[in-house]
């Protein structure tokens, strides 16, 4: 099974928010980025992306022929999503067990975990 | 105990049909087990199953049943299976049939009483339903399914919702589990604590479902199925397989006690109310009697002594989780005079691992009949519980024992506003109508 695992940072503190990255402990900074490396080196793991915060997101719909569009994001800033992996595992439970591992999990945001449309 | 007249043994030729019917009961949760390890899927599954049972009950009376009914349904619900999956032309399915087409697989629970060569996959199937990726609600409805073989009518039935809506949450459950591959296995022990907790849950909330509804009313015709007797069912299933699992045995005790009061929780309408000179019982035909006034003689005896037996498992395992001391609670009240500053005890530990504020009520009540109400009352006015009826109810109780009785009938008036139509609610109307006539006498 394939599964796309969505990164919601909610309030995890991020270097995007320098003045509350900074109130982590350096020693906290360092695991979350020790979390991250091993998780992408996790086999069955393929990184995707991180994205800029949902403020610098823009909205695109299509009414009538019309093109309209719109400042932030489609969903809530909240609920935005901050980036993604794709995890090839045997099953869900092996999914959430690696969403488990990642730091946003643990630090205020949450993991989405959707099973892969395979055609 | 099984509820279904005539399912106690097979006839030598011919099955009566209340045999088939105790047969479908025993056997349904291990035919649909095997199929789901076999096919992976569980509506082919449960379709196979339902059509094995159906030729059953054709054949069977005429026939007379085979030496192995589960080996025979088994291997019958595979055939039909394995035409169905011919006729649909499911290549991706199908190459996963042909390997499980050979000769039955032998495994360790081969030689389990019932002679049957499969190996018993309950255990896999009941992890697989009460998955925490599952809404809690479609855990029970696919748990009573699956592994108790009620109808979706039935279900619907017994959570009080339209039937499409029940047929509707089993599809989505059962769709979820095969699209996101929530797995058929018994799970590692690292998840293990927890999984055993969910599926204890979903077993403790079906008992809880059908043990509210007074005995008569669980056996009507048309009141949906007795979901206290599938509970009973499910915890026994679980206490054979998994037999070193303390907290299993404790939920099984736990239900078992507290279902063996059953007769005596109720009684017909009008009798209490007359005698106590209390409002009349309008729409409903039982009240409630509390454990301490009901008649012990109503008990059912043979049912705490299995319950006690259980129990023993619970402390042989040294279990001291929430559902063993919550069955160390319910054996301790089987005692005539029970043994209250244990049973304080007991509630204090299970205070301690859940912190939960009920928990510290029923202690306070404990505790009231050691050292007195005002000690009581003392440990109930400290807690956060001002929407709970029990909670104004018990201080009533504490009050009037204390001869505050204005108070009394004050926290009697809350616990019956807090408290929708039925039997307890007219049974806390009572009590405040006869501190009421009491204050006037005195």
């Amino acid at each position: 099974m394939k599964y796309m695992l969505m990164i919601h940072q909610g309030t995890t503190p991020t270097p995007l928010d320098p003045d509350a990255w900074a109130a982590l402990p350096a020693e906290e900074q360092q695991a979350i980025y020790a979390a991250y490396s091993e998780i992408n080196a996790t086999p069955g793991v393929t990184p995707g992306v991180g994205l800029q915060p949902p403020e610098t997101a823009t909205t695109v719909r299509v009414e009538g022929g019309r093109t309209i569009t719109t400042d932030g994001p489609f969903v809530d800033t909240k609920e935005s999503i901050n980036g993604y992996l794709i995890f090839e595992a045997d099953d869900l439970d092996a999914a959430i067990a690696l969403a488990a591992r990642i730091p946003a999990a643990r630090l205020g945001g949450a993991i989405e975990v959707r099973p892969v449309m395979e055609w | 105990m099984n509820p279904l007249p005539g399912s106690a043994g097979a006839g030598a030729s011919g099955v009566p049909a209340g045999d088939l019917e105790g047969v479908f009961r025993r056997e349904w949760g291990r035919v649909v087990a095997a199929l789901v390890g076999a096919l992976g899927d569980l509506d082919l599954a449960e379709e196979a199953a339902q059509e094995a049972f159906a030729i059953a009950a054709e054949r069977w009376p005429r026939l007379g049943p085979p030496a192995s009914e589960r080996a025979w349904l088994i291997t019958t619900a595979r055939n039909r299976a394995i035409d169905r999956i011919r006729r649909s032309q499911n290549l991706a399915a199908k190459t996963r049939l042909l390997a499980a087409e050979g000769p039955p697989e032998e495994g360790p629970l081969g030689s389990a009483p019932g002679g049957s060569p499969f190996r018993d996959e309950r255990l896999e199937l009941i992890f697989t339903c009460c998955h925490p990726a599952l809404a809690l609600e479609a855990q029970v409805a696919l748990t009573l399914r699956t592994l108790g073989g009620l109808t979706t009518e039935e279900i619907a039935a017994a959570f009080l919702v339209p039937v499409p809506t029940m047929a509707q949450r089993l599809v989505r459950a059962k769709r979820k589990i095969a699209a996101a591959g929530i797995p058929f296995r018994v799970p590692p022990p690292a998840l293990w604590p927890e999984r055993l907790a969910a599926v204890l849950a979903v077993v403790y909330l079906v008992f809880n479902q059908g043990w509210t509804l007074p005995p008569g009313q669980r056996e009507q015709a048309g009141a949906g199925p007795d979901l206290v007797a599938e509970a009973l069912r499910l915890g026994r299933a679980l206490a054979e397989l998994v037999p070193g699992e303390a907290e299993v045995h404790g939920l099984l005790a736990l239900m078992l006690l507290h279902d063996s009061r059953r007769h005596a929780r109720f009684v017909p309408a009008g009798d209490e109310a007359e005698q106590h000179g209390g409002p009349g019982s309008g729409d409903g035909d039982v009240e409630l009697v509390l454990l301490a006034d009901q008649d012990r003689s109503r008990w059912d005896q043979a049912q705490i002594d299995e319950g006690l037996a259980v129990f023993r498992r619970v402390l042989a395992l040294g279990g001291r989780g929430p559902y063993g001391l919550q069955a160390a609670i319910a054996a301790a009240h089987t005692r005539p005079g029970p043994d209250w500053a244990h049973i304080a005890v007991l509630y204090a530990e299970l205070g301690r691992l859940t912190g939960s504020p009920v928990v510290a009520l029923n202690r306070a009540v404990a505790v009231a009949e050691v050292e007195g109400p005002e000690s009581g009352l003392r440990l109930v006015d400290r807690l956060p519980l001002g929407d709970y009826r029990y909670f104004h109810a018990t201080r009533g109780e504490l009050l009037a024992r204390l001869g505050r009785i204005d108070e009394a009938i004050a926290a009697y008036d809350r616990a019956v506003t807090l408290t929708p139509d039925g039997p307890e609610r007219r049974q806390f109307a009572r009590r405040r109508v006869e501190l009421a006539g009491g204050a006037e006498r005195g």
